[in-house]
Order: C-alpha cells, then sequence, then structure tokens
C-alpha cells in the first residue's frame, strides 16, 4: 500500500513529457506510412483477391451443383418415360396376342364346323345317291323279276299287284 | 548446496530455474541501490534483517529505518516503470542516450523511444518479409508459416474490428487500425523481454496514439456529417433551450474517449509491471526465502503470463475502440435509431 501511494505521489507517472510525445507521434506515422506502402496494400489486396476468388469458387460449385441435379431430374423423367414406354408396349402385345389367339381359335372352331357341316352334307348326298342307285337296281331287279315272272305266268294283272305289294313290302322294309 | 548438486542434479535444475529471476533482480536491486538510495545506512539494512522473518517484531521496527527500506523499493519500480535517459543492460553495465533540445523543447532520446524504435524495426522487418510474400502470392497459393500468423492477425482486424464496427468505407481506416494493434501489441510484447521496457506503459505514448485516434474519429464525424451536422451532433438533437447544457456535456464527450484510451491501455501496461515487481520485492524486504520460493517466484510467474494475455488484450482493445469510435462517428443514422441497431444484434 505504502509503495503504490509513493509511487502516485511521485507523480512522475502522470507528468507530460512533450519529446516523446514529439517523438512517437515522428515514429509512428513513419511506420504506419511505410508499412502501408510495404506490407498493408499488398496484404489486404491479396486478401481481398482470395476472398473474392473463393466467392466465386463457391458460386461456380452451387452453380455446377444446380446443373447437375437438373440433369439428374431430366434423366429421371427419362428414364420414368422410357420405363412407361416400355409398360405400354408389353402391354399392347399382350393385347394383341391375347385377340390373335382368340381370333385363331375362334376362326379354327368356326372352319371345323364348317367342315363338319360340309362332310354331313356329302355324307347324306351320298347316302341320297346310294339310296337312289340302290333303288333303281332293286328297281331294275324287280322288273327283271317280273318280266320272268309274267313270261312265265301272262295273267299280267295279278301278277301286276303281287308286284306292286312286292315293292311296297321292299319300301316299308327298307324305311 | 553441492551435495545436493551431485547427488540430485535434475531437483537443483529446477531450484536454479525457480531461483533465477529472483537473482537477476537481485541484481537490478544492487543496481538501483548506489543511484537512489545511497544516503541509507547499511545499518538500517541489517537491523530489520533480524526480526524479519517473524511478522509480530517487524512491527516494532523503528518508523524511521522501515521507510527508507520501502521507498527504496517504489524508487526500484519506478526505475523500471518510468522513462529515463539511461538505457541499461544490468549485469554488463548501460548507454547513455542523447539528450537533444530545441528550441526549449527537450527532445532527447529516451529509453521508451528507443523502445518504440526498436518496435518500429521489428515491425518493418517483419512485415517487408510478409507483405513481399504477398506480392508474389497468386490467389491460388496458401500461405504458411510466418505469413500464415500475421495473416491471421491481419484478418482479425480486417473483418472482426474493421469490419464490424464501422462498416461500409472501414478500407480508409484499415491501415490506421492494423498499424496500431501491431505497433501497441509489439510494445506490450517487448516490454516483457528482459532488458525491455514498455513504452505503452508511458502515459505520453498513449496520449499520441490515442489523439490519432481522435483527429481521425473528428475526421470521419465531419466526413460523415458534414460541418453542419457535425455541429447539429453537438447538441444532441435537443431543444435550442437546453443547447445550454447539451453543448458542454457532448463537447466533454469528445475528449473523454480518447482520454479514456490513453489511461486505458497506460495503467494496463504499468499496473502489470508494478504488481510483478512489486510480488518480487516483497521477499526482499522480508529477507526471506521462503516467501520467495512460496510467493513471490509463483506468483510473478503467474502475473507474468496473466500480463502476455493482458499485452495481447489491450492491443485488441485499443484497437477495437478505436474502431467503434470512428463506427460511431461515421454512423449515418441517427442517435436513436442507431442505438436500435445496436440493441436488435
Amino acid at each position: 500500500m505504502l509503495t503504490s501511494g509513493i509511487i502516485l505521489l511521485a507523480g512522475s507517472l502522470l507528468s507530460p513529457n512533450p519529446g516523446l510525445i514529439f517523438w512517437t507521434a515522428i515514429t509512428f506515422v513513419i511506420v504506419l506510412l511505410i508499412l502501408k506502402k510495404i506490407a498493408w496494400g499488398p496484404i489486404i489486396g491479396a486478401l481481398e483477391e482470395r476472398e473474392k476468388g473463393i466467392q466465386s469458387s463457391i458460386d461456380r460449385a452451387h452453380s455446377a451443383k444446380d446443373e447437375s441435379e437438373a440433369i439428374l431430374r431430366k434423366n429421371k423423367e427419362l428414364l420414368a418415360k422410357a420405363d412407361a414406354e416400355s409398360d405400354r408396349i408389353i402391354r399392347e402385345g399382350k393385347d394383341y396376342s391375347d385377340k390373335l389367339r382368340s381370333d385363331i381359335t375362334e376362326k379354327a372352331q368356326s372352319e371345323a364346323k364348317k367342315m363338319i357341316a360340309l362332310a354331313k352334307d356329302e355324307i347324306e348326298q351320298e347316302k341320297r345317291r346310294a339310296l337312289d342307285v340302290l333303288r333303281n337296281e332293286v328297281a331294275d331287279l324287280a322288273i327283271k323279276g317280273a318280266e320272268k315272272i309274267i313270261k312265265a305266268n301272262l295273267d299280267a294283272d295279278t301278277q301286276k299287284k303281287i308286284v306292286d305289294s312286292m315293292i311296297q313290302d321292299l319300301s316299308t322294309k327298307r324305311n | 548446496m553441492k551435495r545436493v548438486n551431485v547427488i540430485q542434479a535434475k531437483a537443483f535444475l529446477k531450484v536454479v530455474a525457480l531461483l533465477a529471476p529472483l537473482l537477476l533482480n537481485a541484481n537490478g536491486l544492487a543496481f538501483a541501490l548506489p543511484e537512489n538510495a545511497s544516503g541509507v545506512p547499511q545499518k538500517t539494512a541489517t537491523a530489520v534483517a533480524a526480526p524479519a522473518p517473524v511478522a509480530s517484531p517487524a512491527v516494532a521496527v523503528p518508523a524511521p529505518a522501515a521507510a527508507p527500506e520501502e521507498e527504496k523499493a517504489g524508487d526500484v519500480i519506478m526505475h523500471h516503470i518510468l522513462d529515463n535517459n539511461v538505457f541499461a543492460f544490468e549485469p554488463f553495465g548501460s548507454v547513455n542516450l542523447p539528450r537533444i533540445v530545441v528550441g526549449g523543447f527537450d527532445i532527447s532520446i529516451t529509453k521508451h523511444v528507443v523502445m518504440l524504435w526498436v518496435v518500429s524495426a521489428i515491425l518493418l522487418v517483419v512485415f517487408s518479409v510478409v507483405g513481399s510474400k504477398y506480392k508474389k502470392m497468386t490467389p491460388r497459393t496458401a500461405p504458411k508459416g510466418l505469413v500464415n500468423a500475421m495473416e491471421a492477425l491481419v484478418e482479425f482486424i480486417r473483418t472482426d474490428v474493421a469490419k464490424a464496427n464501422i462498416g461500409v468505407g472501414y478500407e480508409k481506416y484499415l491501415v490506421y487500425l492494423l498499424t496500431v494493434f501491431f505497433f501497441i501489441l509489439l510494445c506490450n510484447l517487448l516490454g516483457l523481454v528482459p532488458y525491455g521496457a514498455t513504452a505503452t506503459g508511458n502515459i505520453n505514448v498513449t496520449l499520441t496514439l490515442a489523439t490519432f485516434t481522435f483527429f481521425i474519429t473528428q475526421v470521419a464525424a465531419l466526413k460523415a456529417h458534414g460541418v453542419k451536422g457535425y455541429l447539429a451532433h453537438l447538441t444532441g438533437g435537443t431543444h435550442p433551450a437546453l443547447w445550454i447544457i447539451m453543448i458542454p456535456i457532448e463537447f466533454i464527450g469528445l475528449f473523454t474517449k480518447p482520454v479514456a484510451l490513453t489511461i486505458r491501455l497506460f495503467a494496463n501496461m504499468t499496473a502489470g509491471h508494478i504488481v510483478i515487481l512489486s510480488l518480487i520485492f516483497i521477499s526482499f524486504i522480508l529477507k526471506s526465502y521462503i516467501v520467495a520460493v512460496a510467493m513471490s517466484v509463483p506468483f510473478s510467474i503467474f502475473i507474468y503470463l496473466l500480463e502476455l494475455f493482458v499485452a495481447f488484450l489491450q492491443a485488441f482493445i485499443f484497437t477495437m475502440l478505436s474502431a467503434l469510435f470512428i463506427g460511431l462517428a461515421s454512423a449515418h443514422e441517427g442517435h436513436e435509431e442507431h442505438e436500435a441497431g445496436v440493441a436488435h444484434h
């Protein structure tokens, strides 16, 4: 306490010294001017340049990112479109093939039905023809038989009646 | 002690490391003694020596014997703090500095002037190296070593001090702020070096630096508001009836800022040195090795480390407040708007 009191009382701490003020001012101003020339100018210039460089790099990175995102989005869109397209094509192919199959089977069935019907008709015709031929044959045979009978038995009327009744019998039996 | 030296060299080295500052200061005391206290008889020193280790007999020491003893310590401290015309390298001798008187003004080269020149020389050398590196540098190359260290400080002053406090147009004041920061920082640090002196612990130096801030602040205010705006600012924007009170208050307010800057830096730098020296002198006043080892050395080392921090802190605060004053003076808004803006931030 006493020491600090003496220091304060000594007063020389606060005594003005114009020489020191003069030298401080001169020294400081000279240092300031020289440093401005040799140090602060280049340093601050370089710092500002670097700041600008970093800013532009960041800007460029951002724009590159935006660009790549846009490209990615576009690619995704294209992919989705291609997917839809392929789906559509597959679906259409399936539909077409289904239709084609049903068409073909239908056609084949109708064709088969037609053929069956045709065959039936033919069989019927053949049968009728065969019957006709048979009938003619039978008639001829009967006539020949009748001729013989008639030659043997000249009673034509009775003979005829007999023949008729025979034919009648034949036809009924046939049917 | 020699036996210990043989057995435990390491422990001895530790003790020497602890006692080294004390031994140096013992030399300082011896140096100061013939100059300041030559009239003090040798008898009083021995008289104090005997009762000092015990506290209660120290009261019994006669007052005329105690006073010169403490005056001696005070004188030595003052010798360290104050400016003088001798640059002392204490165990080796001293250099007498030239006295120059021009037109009745004493502009002799004192110890603090030499320190200012040493600071200037170091600054110029360091920054000429750094500046030349920057001239060669392209934006793509990264700084390293000393350049990187200086860049960190320069960038800090540029963005966090100048840009943050002044805002638009801070570039004009950047040169001053950077110079004042490094100048004060180096002055503060050189005060902590052996044989160094703290030029910023001299009120004349800090007053000069604060005067620069004052003038720059006033020029900034005049540029920003014009002569009319500057004078209007002195009225505080109040009714003309209050001008008779407001103008003196605002006028004094102009000067309180640089005065606060002056005293803050000067007092901080001086106080730290006085505390360190006082702590060391306690052991001499009490003439006790126990006090020296247990208190003076550890505490003065602690204060020394604190002083290292304060050296940076005070350089930063001076620069920061200079920037703040310039920013306040050149603020384009009115007082209320500015305060609202500050409150928002």
